[in-house]
């Protein structure tokens, strides 16, 4: 019994309290176009979690439960494993869905039990590269040179000053059979990833790269954009790892200077600013450059 | 029903199996560890039929399994101890939020620091306040008894709250007794097949785990409270239920012992109950008005009751296995407070005793027993708190 994508299935109700052009509403809009409704989330602590559940209100069309911060792989996991024992998991799709505090940093643990112990889950973790929902602070998933309120830019400080930590790398270690990374700014291509997911046995694992409007700073209109414009640098690279091998990646066509997705964002604005800065995105280009070379992300 | 003689951890695991749960999911700890490991030998030999076992990588994990499993409807157990469960703490208030029956045998064990894996309560005496029913066995057979009750009790539509059976780490956990172990039959009849209550299910989208603002939250507060009010209620009517099927009084809120005509009484939970029961034997032929107070739940807490088995009483000492760092014992304050309301009230004096799982011998219950006559006699209590059995030597 495959799951079809459902274009005309809207998962998320409107009416929720996303900010405008938030791009991890968009994503999970499409999420749920590409699992159909026969779907259970759960969902961990966060902005999509805040502004889908003000009670009495809730804007999924699915059965959702949001339990805590760290702990969504395994109430994925029990939701799993209690459909199995009870004979009904045939046919509906456990899917949990994260930020990337809630599974980078925070979730990474129960992440990693869940993948190991096979579950038929697929896990997707919306990365819009800090922790939004308390106020912009940084995570591990939060890109080398970005100023945010814990990790902010100062006299001797460039901002983030680590390296963003790479989860999806994290669950193909797992020796599962699907690992992708996707983008708010391809639609389609986020859809049929969802969609060849969930019609995969076992963990699955995608990682949205979701632009937030506060977070990073830039006109609300933007949010398309901006994602495409990380994928068309290089500092998000699109791929597909089935069984630990890549499977396909997303060619980027004209290479982009690093610097045309960085002065998008106030959140890199700093780096602008002087000779410091100048060195930060010299870094960020190499960073950029290793990922095409890495994933072979041009021709 | 076969009397065996079993481990506690083992004829715990029979209980369980005997329960038919449909997700058991835990973390290996010690001196939970024989219920785990005799429950993963049933699922290796399949004499758990379609049951999924999870072992996770975290007790966190392990109740955040449950709770899932719960939300589809499913039968859901974990078993813990100590710092297994104070890393589930988080997670045990979401599940009783969440209303889910989950159940779980707490193998009690004192927190480190100082590591130490032996028996006292300080592990579920700092759950107390999650919204779980803690139900406290004296022996091997309560522990099988009361884990049978609490997946009724925890599931009944009018209640919904997870529940605990707490059996004291090792001296239940891992000595042998002669247990009474009931029919499949018997239990199946005593109880059916979990009915969900409204389960996660795609056929009838509902949510879960909506943000609670101040205009809400407080009302989700007061009706757990109210249901652990009837909770009361329940716990005794499944006792006698059960009592009915097989035969034992077991279960119900709390127990007296030859207290009809006794001047005070000695109050705890747990297996020191045992030795407590022999010292009120032995005294009771020496002349020596004594009895004894037995507290099988502790959450819901038995209030009324115990304010009815006082009547009469001079004195009464209350025994901890736990304490409250910078007040007192957990217990000892529980009993004042509900004596407190009540006409006229006994004296009540704290003892702690027997942390870490230092032995608790006739010698320290005779001990509390001279103490608390002395108060009687006094009708003062000159010091509220005692540490019986302190080293003072090592101090």
């Amino acid at each position: 019994m495959a799951s079809k994508v459902d274009m005309d299935f809207e998962g998320l109700a409107s009416g929720h309290r996303a900010c405008a052009g938030c791009g991890a509403a968009i994503a999970v809009r499409l999420i749920l176009k590409g699992t159909g409704k026969n779907t259970i989330i759960a969902n961990a602590t966060g902005c999509v979690e805040v502004f889908t559940t003000p009670y009495p209100e809730c804007a999924w069309n699915v059965p959702y439960v949001h339990s805590l911060f760290e702990n969504t792989a395994a109430v994925a996991a029990g939701i799993e494993a209690g459909l199995k024992a009870l004979g009904k998991k045939e046919g509906i799709n456990v899917v949990a869905i994260a930020g990337d505090g809630g599974t980078a940093d925070i979730g990474l643990q129960s992440l990693s039990g869940m993948l190991e112990r096979g579950h038929d889950v697929l896990y997707i973790m919306y990365d819009n590269e800090a922790y939004m929902n308390t106020g912009i602070q940084r995570s591990a998933s939060t890109p080398y040179g970005a100023t945010t309120t814990t990790s902010p830019a100062g006299k001797v400080s460039i901002g983030q000053e680590t390296r963003k930590k790479f989860v999806a790398e994290i669950a193909a270690a797992h020796h599962i059979p699907y690992v992708a990374t996707a983008s708010v700014g391809y639609p389609r291509d986020l859809i049929n990833k969802v969609n060849k997911a969930v019609n995969i046995k076992g963990p699955k694992f995608i990682q949205v790269h979701a632009p937030c409007v506060p977070g990073w700073n830039y006109p609300e209109s933007k949010t398309v954009e901006i994602a495409r414009l990380a994928v068309e640098t290089g500092l998000w690279p699109i791929f597909e790892m089935e069984n630990g091998v890549i499977t396909s990646v997303r060619k980027i066509k004209e290479k982009k200077p690093v610097e045309e997705y960085l002065k998008a964002q106030r959140r890199f604005a700093h780096l602008f600013k002087d000779e410091r800065g100048k060195k930060v995105i010299e870094e960020i280009q190499k960073l950029a450059d290793e990922n095409i070379k890495r994933y072979g992300l041009m021709d | 029903m076969v009397k065996k003689v079993l481990e506690g951890s083992h004829a715990v695991a029979e209980a369980v199996k005997l329960c038919k749960p449909d997700v058991i999911s835990a973390y290996p700890i010690t001196p939970q560890t024989h219920i785990i490991e005799r429950l993963s030998e049933f699922h290796a030999d399949g004499e758990l039929g379609n049951c999924q076992f999870i072992r996770v990588e975290s007790e966190h994990s392990a109740m955040s399994v449950c709770l899932g499993a719960s939300l589809v409807g499913a039968r859901a157990y974990s078993a813990s101890t100590s710092q297994g469960l104070a890393l589930m703490y988080e997670v045990l208030f979401n599940v009783a939020g969440l209303r889910q029956p989950v159940v779980m045998t707490t193998a009690n064990r004192a927190l480190s620091a100082p590591i130490n894996i032996w028996n006292d309560w300080q592990d579920a005496i700092s759950a107390r306040d999650s919204g779980w029913i803690q139900l406290y066995a004296e022996n091997a057979q309560e522990a099988v008894d009361y884990t049978i009750q609490a997946f009724k009790i925890a599931e009944s539509h009018d209640i919904l709250l997870p529940a605990m059976v707490c059996i004291d780490g090792f001296v239940i956990t891992h000595t042998y007794e002669v247990v009474d172990i009931p029919s499949q039959e018997d239990v199946d009849a005593f109880l059916p097949k979990k009915v969900p209550y409204l389960p996660l299910d795609p056929e009838n989208p509902i949510g879960y785990g909506m943000i609670g603002t101040p205009e809400v939250y407080e009302e989700t507060r007061y009706l757990i409270q109210e249901t652990m009010e009837k909770a009361k209620k329940k716990i005794v009517e499944v006792g006698q239920e059960f009592e009915k099927k097989f035969g034992r009084p077991q279960g119900g809120l709390i127990d007296t012992y030859k207290l009809e005509d006794a001047e005070v009484a000695i109050l705890s939970m747990g297996a020191i109950l045992q030795t407590m029961r022999e010292v009120v034997d032995n005294l009771r032929e020496e002349g020596v008005p004594v009895g004894l107070i037995k507290v099988k739940s502790y959450r819901p807490f038995p209030k009324d009751e115990i304010r009815k088995a006082v009547e009469g009483l001079k004195a009464i000492a209350v025994i901890d296995r736990d304490i409250s760092l910078g007040h007192e014992g957990a217990l000892f304050t529980d009993v004042k407070s509900a004596l407190y309301g009540s006409g006229e009230r006994p004296l009540v004096k704290g003892y702690i005793a027997a942390l870490g799982g230092r032995d608790f011998p006739e010698t320290t219950v005779r001990k509390i027993v001279d103490d608390i006559i002395k108060v009687a006699k006094e009708g003062k209590v000159d010091k509220e708190v005692e540490w019986p059995d302190l080293r003072r030597e090592i101090l």
